[in-house]
């Protein structure tokens, strides 16, 4: 038995259900009890489904248990198949209705339903969302193609085989599904992708695909292995029983999306682009296609250098961050982890090459407390996360499932390929001040009107406890993200402060150096080195203690 | 005053059985844990269970819930874990966590009653471990035992055995309302000089009221079904009245206990008229939305016949179909009676062919659940979605024009939009 408040994956069930629903004319008979038809709003509330999911329910209650719950699975099965006429059919269970050992897939086979028809077993009491969504779309591929098996010993197809049929290369992109994270605009963006380097996509699965054109996947030379934690096993079996290789890098972030097209041009012996070879002092194919590149090495993201960057994701999403983070961002990463613990040896191994330990869990409690402890900056993670970094007063950008409605939002935001890095770029940085913003506010990130709890540019996140104003600055020991909470320089009126009996006294020539501070921040300047003399019991203040006090506030 | 049980007839009855598109009784913990802050509701139960109160609450805005999930692993199913050692491990560790929680509910599930998982006998166990300091209760919010709005009639079952016996006088007001709403009908009743008002759910759950002969029942929600039988069990007087929902329920409802109180016509009326008058005007923009529109309910909280009551009487509405997931007609007997008849009645759900009824109607708005909301907008069908019914406070005569707003709003939202 495990205490769980809240989790990141739903049962392996749901997982089929994203397949199930992804696709078209499949249909998904669910032996579950009445209450488990909750699965439903995940689509049609998150992902705005105008469509009810491809599943009927058999919603079987205590007085069936006295009866006969088999009759109840087939006529549940002849029914839909009568109504929704699917071309495939998947039969399955929830967590309750494995228990009572039904066997819906046995019943189902012995039905001669004239469709195929794949019984899933889906532990429900040892596996999750994620683990089911992949089996699922394994089964399903392997029930459609296994009779198509070349037998074995039969020499693998050539993925250069194009080149002699005369045709553009083709690839089958496999992976994306609903519920995954901007799978929609992903798909969109890399056929976009692919069709400029000269290749085709045979088939798009899960997401949009028939079973006829899962039939069609062996047609392709190559499978392009989007997210693994859906596509991975189904793509080892491709490659296995039909020899399809597989491209495995995820093209998310400039460097992955660059490796991604020197392995795609290397799988399918495609001559690779001067663009795409290491290049001397020219511009790279990837500064021609995406800003992040030319962005990330203008003046004012050099205020993103060793920003403390928290992950926690699903892996694929949480491994590609590690790397845009670290490499293509400037940041520091401090804490890299995930729930996908189908895929903690990558994750293990990415957070390894940063020296750091991956945190592999789904207790969002202790996500949260490895954020704190790792005294993050900018966390970037699930919309739990999100929760979490917005108690904690920190910065957050969303990168992975599980989704909340903003996670798929109307307009054009991939995560993968070039675009994707322009998107990636905006909704990492924007969470944070920006680099002058930023300069401005560290010389002065004592003062109290800067930590009041408002900020300039997040509308949301303003922390609930506002520091307290009256104590004395907690120099380096500050906790971290404090200065998040600073509003913009910009937004400060000068304050002309009165003189008191006992404060620290203002010389000629600290006057005059004052003026010469740009007005929006001179209150502030102000502020700061009387607070700075006073501390240090000084009776006057001249320029030299305007900037001793700017050398002390600027550590 | 009580509402005499009308002779019931005309209301066309349809039992159907087949696909459920309901919530089970788990998701009452959305609201009742808010009811009682002091309370923490553990769900015995599989990944699924966690998976669906949190889908239903949205929960994530909470920094740690008071409810959660002792999810059952193959271990406990093979037998090798001890399932009572676990869960009184699992107890003793949450409850360190949380020493602020007086009465903890061990929330029985399917899995858990399916492997008769004897959660009584823990919580017994466990009080006696933590005595004088918390509570250890259990119900079963099962989706094979119960249905949505039935987790909370189960749980205030539970807590019967710890209210003492007393004759003493007065009305007990039963089903989670919304705190305003709740000091709003003490507020009335204090006025008409009723002495003692006291709830259940109370708003502490260690503060609970007492019952016996003296006790007159006002049920504030119409899915109390057992909770009603045990407390006339334990003496109390269960009052006939409608549903306190609309200027009219509302009305009748007050009326009714305050009538067994012998609180005199007189008095009633001039207190309660003016609150009449009041709604009633609130109610009016509403009605001039709803009025004529053809509606077609959903079976989903067990509210809908008292709702498709206020609707059609007091908003002008065209009943299609009333469905609820099960016909209390003990419970329902007032508003049933105030029905227009000949209403299309149904019980049960056999969601694919109540859906083809839908569109062969084609109503002007459905109320349904989550799950088939956006499908039906899609297909060019308005809806309202049913579970915001059992978040907000839509009881009592001042609400009455809020929870006509409800109904009006998605066919304003219409009439607004212009996207070609």
């Amino acid at each position: 038995m495990e205490l769980t408040l809240w989790t990141y994956e739903g049962p392996p069930h749901v997982g089929a259900m994203r397949i199930a629903t992804s696709m078209e004319g499949v249909h998904y008979v669910l032996h579950a009890p009445q209450g488990d038809t909750y699965a439903d709003l995940l689509f049609t509330m998150i992902e705005r489904r105008g469509k009810r999911p491809p599943v009927t329910y058999t919603t079987f209650q205590a007085r069936d248990l006295g009866g006969d719950t088999a009759e109840l699975v087939q006529r549940s099965i002849r029914e839909a198949v009568a109504r929704f006429r699917p071309e495939a059919l998947l039969v399955g269970e929830s967590c309750t209705a494995e228990l009572i050992q039904d066997q819906p897939g046995a019943l189902a086979a012995g039905m001669n339903l004239g469709v195929p028809m794949v019984s899933l077993e889906l532990p429900a009491y040892s596996k999750k969302e994620n683990w089911g969504a992949a089996e699922t779309f394994y089964q399903l591929v392997r029930t459609l193609l296994k009779d198509q098996m070349p037998p074995p010993g039969t020499p693998k197809p050539s993925p250069s085989r194009w080149r002699a049929e005369g045709r553009r290369p083709r690839v089958n992109l496999l992976g994306p599904s609903l519920l995954g994270f901007r799978c929609r605009d992903d798909v969109i963006e890399i056929t976009r992708l692919l069709g400029e380097h000269g290749i085709d996509v045979a088939v798009v699965a899960p997401l949009g695909a028939r079973p006829a054109d899962l039939i069609r996947l062996p047609s392709a030379d190559a499978n392009v292995c989007l997210y693994p934690e859906v596509a991975g096993p189904a793509c080892s079996w491709l490659e296995r029983s039909f020899g399809l290789p597989v491209v495995r890098t995820v093209p998310i972030g400039i460097g992955a999306t660059a490796d991604f097209l020197r392995e795609l041009h290397a799988v399918l012996d495609l001559e690779l682009p001067a663009e795409l070879q290491a290049t001397d002092g020219r511009p790279s194919e990837a500064e021609r296609r995406s800003r992040l590149p030319w962005y990330s090495r203008s003046v004012d993201s050099t205020y993103l250098t060793g920003k403390r960057v928290f992950i926690f994701a699903d892996a694929t999403h949480a491994i590609a961050a590690a790397r845009i983070a670290s490499r293509e961002l400037g940041f520091q990463v401090v804490g890299l982890g995930s729930y996908s613990r189908e895929q903690a040896r990558e994750v293990r191994a990415a957070a390894a090459e940063l020296g750091l330990e991956a945190l592999i869990t789904d207790d969002y409690l202790a996500v949260e407390k490895a954020m704190g402890e790792a005294a993050a900056e900018l966390v970037l993670g699930t919309q739990m996360e999100r929760h979490s970094a917005k108690r904690l007063g920190l910065p957050c950008a969303v990168i992975s499932s599980p989704l909340h409605v903003q996670d798929v939002p109307a307009r054009y935001a991939p995560q993968m390929g070039w675009e994707g890095a322009n998107v990636i770029f905006d909704s990492w940085v924007h969470p944070l001040m920006m680099g002058l913003e930023e300069h401005l506010i560290g010389m002065f990130r004592h003062d109290f009107e800067f930590v009041d709890g408002h900020r300039s540019h997040l509308g949301d996140g303003a922390p609930s406890m506002a520091p307290a104003v009256d104590q004395p600055p907690p120099g380096d020991a500050a906790a971290p993200g404090l200065e998040r909470e600073a509003t913009t320089a910009t937004a400060v009126a000068i304050q002309a402060p009165p003189t008191v009996a006992g404060e620290p006294s203002w010389m000629p020539d600290g006057e005059a150096e004052l003026a010469k501070i740009p007005f929006f921040v001179r209150g502030k300047v102000r502020k700061n080195t009387e607070a700075f003399a006073r501390e240090r019991g000084l009776a006057s203040i001249d320029a030299e203690t305007l900037y001793d006090a700017k050398a002390h506030f600027s550590r | 005053m009580s509402v005499s049980p009308a002779p019931l007839p005309p209301p066309e009855l349809l039992k159907e059985s087949g696909q459920r598109e309901v919530f089970c009784g788990l998701t009452s913990i959305v609201w009742l844990h808010r009811r009682m802050p002091d309370a923490f509701f553990l769900v015995v139960g599989s990944r699924t269970c966690a998976h669906l109160v949190q889908s239903a609450a949205g929960v994530m805005i909470f920094a740690e819930p008071r409810f959660g999930t002792a999810i059952l692993g193959e271990r406990d199913l093979a037998g090798l874990a001890d399932a009572n050692e676990e869960l009184d491990r699992l107890v003793k560790d949450l409850l360190e966590r949380r020493p602020e929680i007086r009465t903890l509910f061990l929330v029985g599930s399917c899995p858990s009653e399916v492997i008769k998982l004897d959660l009584a006998k823990a919580a017994e166990r466990l009080s006696a471990q933590l005595l004088g300091r918390v509570r250890v209760l259990n119900y079963s919010g099962s989706g094979i035992e119960t249905t949505f709005t039935q987790g909370e009639d189960n749980a205030l079952l539970a807590m019967m055995p710890l209210m003492a016996n007393s004759d003493e006088e007065q009305l007990l007001i039963v089903g989670t309302l919304a705190d305003a709403v709740e000091d709003r009908f003490r507020l009335i009743f204090e006025r008409m000089g009723i002495p003692t008002v006291r709830c259940l759910p109370p708003r502490r759950s260690t503060e609970l009221p007492p019952v016996g002969k003296g006790t007159r029942v006002l049920l504030a929600q119409p899915f109390l079904s057992a909770t009603a039988r045990a407390l006339q069990h334990r003496g109390a007087t269960l009052l006939q009245a409608p549903y306190p929902f609309g200027v009219e329920g509302s009305r009748d409802w007050m009326a009714a206990a305050a009538g067994a109180f012998g609180v005199p016509d007189a008095r009633i009326a001039e207190v309660l008229d003016p609150l009449v008058e009041r709604g009633r005007r609130a109610l009016e923009p509403h009605r001039q939305v709803l009025v004529g529109k053809r509606l077609f309910l959903l079976p989903d909280s067990q509210m809908e016949i008292p709702l498709a009551r206020f609707l059609a009487r007091e908003c002008g509405m065209e009943l299609v179909e009333v469905g609820t997931p099960y016909l209390d007609r003990l419970l329902m007997a007032a508003d049933l009676a105030l029905l227009p008849a000949g209403t299309q009645l149904s019980e049960g759900q056999d969601v694919d062919r109540q859906l083809e009824r839908v569109r062969a109607e084609r109503p002007d708005l459905v109320l349904c659940g989550l799950g088939l909301a956006n499908p039906l907008e899609a297909e060019g069908i308005a809806t309202k979605w049913s579970i915001e019914l059992v978040f907000s406070p839509i009881h009592g005569c001042d609400q009455a024009g809020d929870l006509a707003e409800l109904f009006a709003r998605p066919l304003r939202r219409r009439a607004l939009l212009q996207l070609s």
